[in-house]
């Protein structure tokens, strides 16, 4: 991943002191993004002499009170209760990372957004009544300000090492908002579309996986979602096979994505 | 006299729950174990998807074991297509499947149980006291992760499987290149066995029924017939059959029991009751060092359960990339058909099966998914029954961790846990 100029978020505030409080929060998700921070085998002890994880559930029982240095938010929102914590942990927490494509992008639950929640509940639980429920999956920011967003269904490692070293360091990192398809172009890997006739959304979706997909002979399914500028019409004009399959490429991991949804919505609202 | 013991909210396990204990006057009011997960309605949201998509759909539901959801959707949809993959494929899948229970296994053993043995609130805590323990249990889980990312190109929910085999086979030498760190960790994971074998272990035994599969040769992993330690035995299609799930307004999670009978265990401490005799050389030299023997119905054990499945799985891993071929093709590629299959697989915590029924275009028409901490809930809570008398001459806070403990010995994911039923519901 390319590094640019890191960026003050800390607009000349003191910066974290010498072993800053760094919370762990959840949301509707797999878990698979905070466990990336557990898959870091060889930072691991050295990260928990440098910080003190105040709150992070999933590896920790000892719980210190806000307010927070660094809160690391994974998940989408999807239930009343869940609207209103995340309110309460934006106001003690001094900076906020939005890991992974569920907290930036709503996840694969968004695709509840294109059809009727209540059906959705229906189909799944015998007693829909107990079940709490909003009808869009939607990500952190649709709430509360994010300081930083981290791509990915998962993040990569690199990027949430860089993302705490910067923050202990009073900054927060910069990644190139190119897309998989020049990450691919640099790993001098053969274009899986051009030469292959695979559908692949390698340049309008976000860099950061280093363009696993197609080093498999895959073509990207985007889920590191879109990238900030992009033209997707066109690039959906030229990928080959059934109309179907091409539409549901787009709406998966990052269904609330706007950029995707355009081109995929309405193949998400069908159940054929 | 009354009292409650509440976790508000239960850590080191994946995903969000809690649990309470209500006692009146020495008898065991209430337990229950509430999964507060924010559901995400997954056999909903896979019904008008392609069938190719289930592997890498239902991997999202757990970042803990991927593998194990794209491996009970590839056998479900192959199931239903009529296609049986190569030997090599199986192979490959098998030591795709082996990195899943390494890295799976050890982040539970030494991230979330350990620290409740040792006394300590997390593994950044124990490692000041124990680096030597903590530095090796790191290193054996970053094989698993290692061997995932080989295969899979990455460990969480990896790329690389399809329906049929593989995307692309990788390089010999990709595998072989790992092999001194297998060997390493094979004998880290018999040192393992044996220190966690001296460790105390709370007394509880339980009256359990086990649930797991068996192979006529393996230990479960990829495939098998179901089979209970009383006596129920079918194919993998039958388990709906003997098996019933139903809703409680305390939790988002569908709860599992064998029809007629109530609660059942499954997961390492059914896996290792069921098919001990299926265990490697090593494997039952880990056991022997741990001094676990079976039948073993004492659940705090079943840290050691995982120290004999992970020696079990760095002995087949090192076996298999000594032996690696790279399949040609990487894929059988399976055609669709109108019909229903369904899959079932060993993921670390336990059975995982799923469900489906596909239209001749390929697209999902229903889907069900029986995750393994569904099927424990009613388990976990009977365990929590049964320790609440001993749990009332401890102060709050020893209660209320002895108590996470007790759930903790099953590994519960949550987030898997979370979601899920049929479509054709009794409504009650």
């Amino acid at each position: 991943m390319n590094a640019l100029d890191p960026i003050d978020v800390f607009e000349n505030q003191r910066p974290f002191g010498s072993r800053p409080k760094v919370a762990v929060w959840k949301f509707a998700s797999c878990d698979g993004c905070q466990l990336t921070l557990l898959d870091c085998e060889r930072e691991l002890p050295a990260l928990g002499e440098a910080v003190t994880f105040a709150h992070f559930p999933e590896a920790s029982s000892a719980r210190v009170e806000g307010p927070y240095d660094l809160s690391i938010v994974e998940g989408s929102i999807t239930t009343a209760h869940d609207a209103a914590q995340i309110r309460r942990i934006r106001q003690s927490s001094r900076v906020l990372v939005a890991i992974g494509a569920c907290a930036t992008a709503g996840g694969i639950q968004a695709l509840r957004n294109f059809r009727n929640v209540r059906a959705f509940v229906e189909a799944v639980y015998a007693e829909p009544d107990y079940i709490d429920t909003l009808a869009a999956s939607t990500p952190i920011a649709d709430h509360v300000p994010v300081d930083l967003e981290l791509r990915g269904c998962p993040i990569a490692p690199d990027a949430l090492l860089r993302t705490l070293q910067s923050c202990l360091r009073g900054c927060l990192p910069r990644f190139a908002a190119d897309s998989v398809c020049m990450e691919c172009k640099r790993r001098g890997a053969v274009c899986v579309l051009v030469a292959r006739g695979e559908p692949c959304l390698g340049p309008v979706t976000h860099a950061g996986c280093g363009a696993l997909c197609p080093g498999v002979g895959r073509g990207c399914y985007g889920c590191y979602g879109p990238k900030a500028v992009v033209n997707a019409p066109a690039l959906r004009a030229h990928l080959p096979g059934e109309a179907r399959r091409i539409a549901r490429l787009w709406v998966n991991f990052n269904a609330a994505a706007e950029a995707f949804a355009r081109e995929g919505g309405d193949a998400a609202q069908d159940r054929g | 006299m009354r009292r409650r013991i509440e976790v508000d909210l239960l850590s080191r396990v994946e995903g969000t729950g809690a649990l309470t204990i209500a006692v009146r006057d020495g008898r065991v009011e209430a337990v229950r174990l509430r999964i507060m997960e924010p559901p995400r309605l997954f056999e909903a949201l896979l019904v008008g998807r392609g069938w190719e998509e289930a592997p890498d759909i239902t991997a999202r539901i757990c970042g803990l074991c991927p593998v194990a959801y794209q491996m009970s959707a590839c056998q479900a949809m192959e199931a239903l297509a009529g296609v049986v993959v190569t030997p090599q494929i199986a192979a490959l899948r098998r030591l795709l499947y082996c990195g899943e229970w390494i890295a799976s296994h050890c982040a539970h053993m030494f991230l979330l149980h350990l620290p409740d043995f040792l006394g300590f609130p997390d593994l950044m805590a124990m490692a000041r006291e124990h680096g030597e323990l903590v530095r090796r249990g790191l290193r054996m889980k970053r094989i698993g992760n290692a061997l995932m990312r080989a295969i899979g190109g990455r460990e969480i929910h990896p790329v690389n499987v399809r329906l049929g085999g593989f995307y692309r086979a990788p390089d010999e030498s990709a595998l072989r290149d790992l092999q001194p760190e297998l060997e390493w960790g094979l004998g880290a994971a018999l040192e393992t066995a044996a220190e966690l074998g001296r460790l105390e272990f709370p007394a509880l035994e339980r009256d359990y029924e086990f649930v797991a599969l068996r192979h006529h040769a393996e230990y479960p992993i990829v495939e098998g017939r179901i089979v209970s330690s009383r006596g129920l035995e079918c194919p993998v299609e039958a388990f709906d059959q003997h098996i019933e799930e139903h809703q409680v307004p305390h939790s988002t999670a569908l709860r599992a029991r064998i029809r007629g009978r109530g609660a059942y265990l499954c997961g390492p401490l059914a896996r290792i009751n069921l098919n001990f005799d299926r265990l490697g050389g090593a494997a039952r030299e880990a056991a022997a060092r741990a001094g676990l023997r079976v039948p073993c119905t004492n659940p705090f054990k079943a840290l050691l359960a995982r120290a004999v499945e992970v020696t079990q799985a760095f002995e087949e891993a090192l076996e298999l990339v000594r032996t690696y071929v790279p399949p040609r093709p990487a894929a059988v590629a399976p055609r669709p058909v109108d019909g229903v299959g369904a899959g079932a697989t060993e993921a670390p915590r336990g059975l995982l099966w799923h469900r489906y029924e596909v239209d001749a275009a390929g697209r999902i028409r229903r889907a069900r998914i029986v995750p393994p901490t569904a099927q424990n809930q009613a388990a976990m809570e009977e365990d929590l029954r049964e320790l609440a008398p001993e749990l009332l001459h401890l102060d709050e806070a020893a209660a209320r961790q002895r108590a996470e403990w007790a759930v903790r010995n099953h590994d519960p994911c949550i987030s898997c846990a979370t979601h899920f039923l049929d479509l054709r519901v009794e409504r009650r």
